[in-house]
């Protein structure tokens, strides 16, 4: 008996959007789920953007700076070694220094780390705000003007805020990451309110919020799988946007990442444990759909760039 | 073909005698035909109507065990593609794999790491499940020898990975109950057939393509050996998991019996690389792997599968709970601030993870709230202040702390007034909405 290979083609695609401007990266467009090459096409695959922080991380694992401590504290440097020695398909610059609960850096000097940044990389770049959703309104706008014609990504645009972040996306030409709280229908909605408000489909992704490994994986993991299921085999044109898992700060909040082995001797090698932390949280949201994995440690990287090489994206 | 719950009751004695468990015949036939009850449930169901339903109730992945008592092994009757439609059941399970050609010591480490190698999280105990030995050295005396040595060293069940005649020279030295025999392939099949049958042993069967897997599962079955595990013989990442996508479509969708039984994956056999080996083993963890055969389950690698597939194979309808109780963290003592929050796993883990990162002692009271979260919790009538009020008078709190303060989340703030006049003597303090404001929030107590 022949072996009738049961495949479910799909006539939707996820919508496909070329970001940056000197060395582009074009994501989504696949019609298929995540690897499934053998009944649909998958262009691009998953992309991999590298964290750069505006300030000096305080308080992070010793194994993250002994693989990037040498460039904490510039991001222009920082955001350089992720492009040209880690392989970076984009750069996510996360100012957390711009929070008012912290260091609280003022829109003026932010917006002169975005430009300095902007100007020494080539990949396509994202900008997130501290998540404070005031301060990031009125953040992400001068970012906005400052990066106009660069093509980036900016966010995170919440119910808060996203007037004005999408006001200013569309102003500036810039696209726009909306993040929900792990729920399919409130993703939808906001990209509901975003389009409503004028943002051009083409110019939205999907950031549905991450859980790391161990701490809500689960979810974000099951999210991920029914936005991408919706928008292929439903055809819900809401959610065929590229959606974003933004893990690497999560993974490396984690005790399991963070503890040393003398702490912790009963969960091995205390080098090798976070970095699995991270993959093992990557491979599982790309496997269930999501098209750009925002990613910490290097090795962590590579390690996911070699899956999906494997896996024939 | 699967049946409708209205075809399966009409089969059905009708007596509503609730023998089964439910009340009713046909909440009974529906719960067949979602796959959620076996027919030997029912006690007075005729034989005839036995035989016919007996292919329809059938789940359409067969569950198969693997040993017996405390550490056998039960993967397949899965029902869905993806974890939300419903659940996944049955976890995969993790094997270690040994070589008869390596040095004995070494195997003996191996094996004591392996065991030694148990956790608790969530109050589900995580560790592997099996020991596959193979038989590389092709000689049958080193395998019954290895065989030997890793039975008594470790109480798992084991995959004996060789040609029939060496199993059985093993096993006639050391007895084992029910282990998976690898693998049933097209040169050895009607000996391996003949040897399951005499052992009641599950067989595995490897094939060079799913044709070939399929004529293989279906001429065993024709012999009565039905306990079955599938290897579709693919060993690279890209074939495999196309394979596991398709066997799991071909038996639930197309309700294919050839492929209705769960996979063995090899991460072991398709990677030499350690880290690699780790990644493979999580997809097939993720997507349909039923047994996942490694070289390195060193702690930091075997920890992080073990959470990976506690998570995906948690139940999406019934959140993980942790248990009711005040927990130390940091070194709490008798003047540490104590914290009260909710049993869903996710906030017992955020909060006690942004406490312990605080470094500041402290104690977290967890509540009983059916693994709701916070809010949630709140407007379901389980985290309100006669509930919480209960919780704190009823446990031993008082002989713990010397001060008389609780702080609650500030998402419920508007409990504590209420919560203050329902425990007498205790001072209720609002503490923070998010569990990042945490570590903040402690040190401005101090």
């Amino acid at each position: 008996m022949a072996f009738q290979a049961p495949v479910e083609t799909s006539t939707a695609k996820i919508r496909e959007l070329t970001l940056g401007t000197k060395k582009t990266v074009t994501v989504g467009g696949q019609n298929a789920l995540a690897f499934h090459s053998f009944e649909g096409t998958l262009p691009n695959g998953p992309k991999i953007a590298m964290e750069v922080y505006d300030t000096t991380p305080a308080d992070w694992a010793d194994e993250l700076k002994r693989a990037i401590g040498d460039v904490w504290g510039d991001p222009v440097a920082w955001a350089k070694k992720c492009e040209g020695e880690f392989g970076a398909d984009l750069i996510c610059l996360q100012l957390a220094g711009t929070d008012p609960n912290g260091a609280n850096r003022s829109v003026a000097d932010a917006v002169a780390t975005v430009k300095a940044v902007a100007e020494a990389i080539s990949v396509p770049l994202m900008v997130y705000g501290s998540g404070n959703s005031d301060k990031d309104a009125e953040l992400l706008k001068a970012v906005a003007e400052a990066t106009q014609g660069k093509n980036v990504i900016i966010g995170l645009a919440v119910e808060e805020n996203y007037k004005s972040i999408g006001a200013a996306a569309m102003g500036f030409g810039a696209k726009v990451s909306g993040e929900t709280p792990i729920d399919v229908n409130m993703a939808k909605q906001l990209n509901i309110l975003l389009t409503n408000l004028g943002v051009p489909l083409d110019a939205l992704l999907i950031d549905p919020s991450t859980g790391a490994l161990g701490y809500g994986l689960e979810y974000c993991f099951s999210i991920h799988e029914r936005i991408k299921l919706a928008a292929l085999k439903q055809n819900d044109a809401m959610l065929q946007s590229p959606t974003i898992a933004n893990l690497g700060k999560e993974v490396w909040r984690a005790k399991e990442a963070k503890i040393s082995q003398a702490d912790a001797p009963q969960w091995g090698d205390g080098r090798k444990r976070g970095i699995i932390w991270e993959t093992l949280t990557a491979t599982a949201v790309m496997m269930a759909g999501a098209d750009i994995l925002i990613m910490r440690h290097p090795e962590a990287v590579k390690l996911i760039r070699k899956t999906i090489a494997e896996l024939g994206a | 073909m699967a049946l409708t719950g209205m075809a399966i009751f009409k089969h059905m004695p009708k007596t509503n005698c609730g023998q089964c468990g439910v009340p009713t015949c046909l909440a009974f036939a529906m719960k067949l035909a979602a796959g959620g009850a076996s027919l030997d449930q029912c006690p007075f169901v005729s034989e005839a109507a036995k035989e016919l339903l007996a292919e329809a109730s059938a789940p359409p992945i067969r569950g198969v065990v693997i040993g017996e008592g405390e550490f056998a092994l039960k993967i397949g009757e899965e029902l869905v593609m993806h974890r939300h439609e419903k659940t996944f059941f049955n976890p995969a399970g993790y094997a270690l794999l040994i070589e008869d050609t390596e040095d004995a010591a070494a195997v003996a480490g191996k094996l004591a790491a392996l065991k030694a190698a148990t956790y608790e999280r969530v109050a589900q105990k995580l560790r592997s499940n099996l020991v596959a030995v193979k038989n590389a050295s092709g000689d049958a005396a080193k395998f019954t020898a290895c065989v030997a040595a890793v039975a008594g060293a470790i109480e798992y069940p084991l995959v004996l990975m060789a040609e029939p005649a060496a199993i059985e020279a093993a096993l006639a030295v050391t007895a084992l109950k029910r282990p998976l025999l690898y693998a049933a392939t097209k040169a050895n099949l009607d000996a391996m057939a003949a040897l399951a049958k005499k052992l009641g042993a599950p067989l595995a069967v490897k094939a060079v393509s799913l044709d070939e897997l399929g004529e293989l599962t279906a001429k065993l079955d024709g012999m009565g050996v039905k306990d079955l595990v599938l290897d579709p013989g693919s060993r690279t990442l890209k074939e495999t998991h196309q394979n596991l996508v398709y066997i799991r479509r071909a038996a639930l969708k197309k309700k294919l019996r050839p492929f209705g039984y769960p996979i063995i994956t090899f991460p072991a056999e398709e990677t030499t690389d350690d880290m690699m080996e780790t990644i493979h083993a999580a997809i097939y963890t993720i997507k349909y792997g039923g047994i996942v055969v490694l070289r390195d389950l060193s702690p930091e690698k075997a920890y992080a599968l073990y959470v990976l597939r506690q998570n995906i194979y948690t139940d999406p309808q019934r959140p993980m709970q942790v248990e009711q109780g005040f927990y130390p963290i940091n070194g709490a003592d008798e003047n540490s601030p104590v914290l009260i929050t909710t049993n869903f796993s996710l906030t017992y883990f955020i909060v006690s993870s942004e406490i312990e990162g605080s470094k500041v002692p402290a104690w977290l009271g967890i509540v009983d709230t059916d693994g709701l979260s916070t809010l949630t919790a709140w407007a379901a009538g389980k985290f309100v202040p006669d509930r919480i009020a209960a919780f704190v008078t009823k446990s031993d709190l008082a002989s713990k702390v010397k001060h008389r303060t609780v702080i609650i989340p500030g998402y419920v703030a508007q409990l504590s007034g209420e919560l203050e006049e329902e425990l007498a003597g205790w001072k209720v303090v609002v503490g923070p909405r998010e569990a990042s404001e945490l570590p903040a929030f402690l040190k401005a107590l101090k």
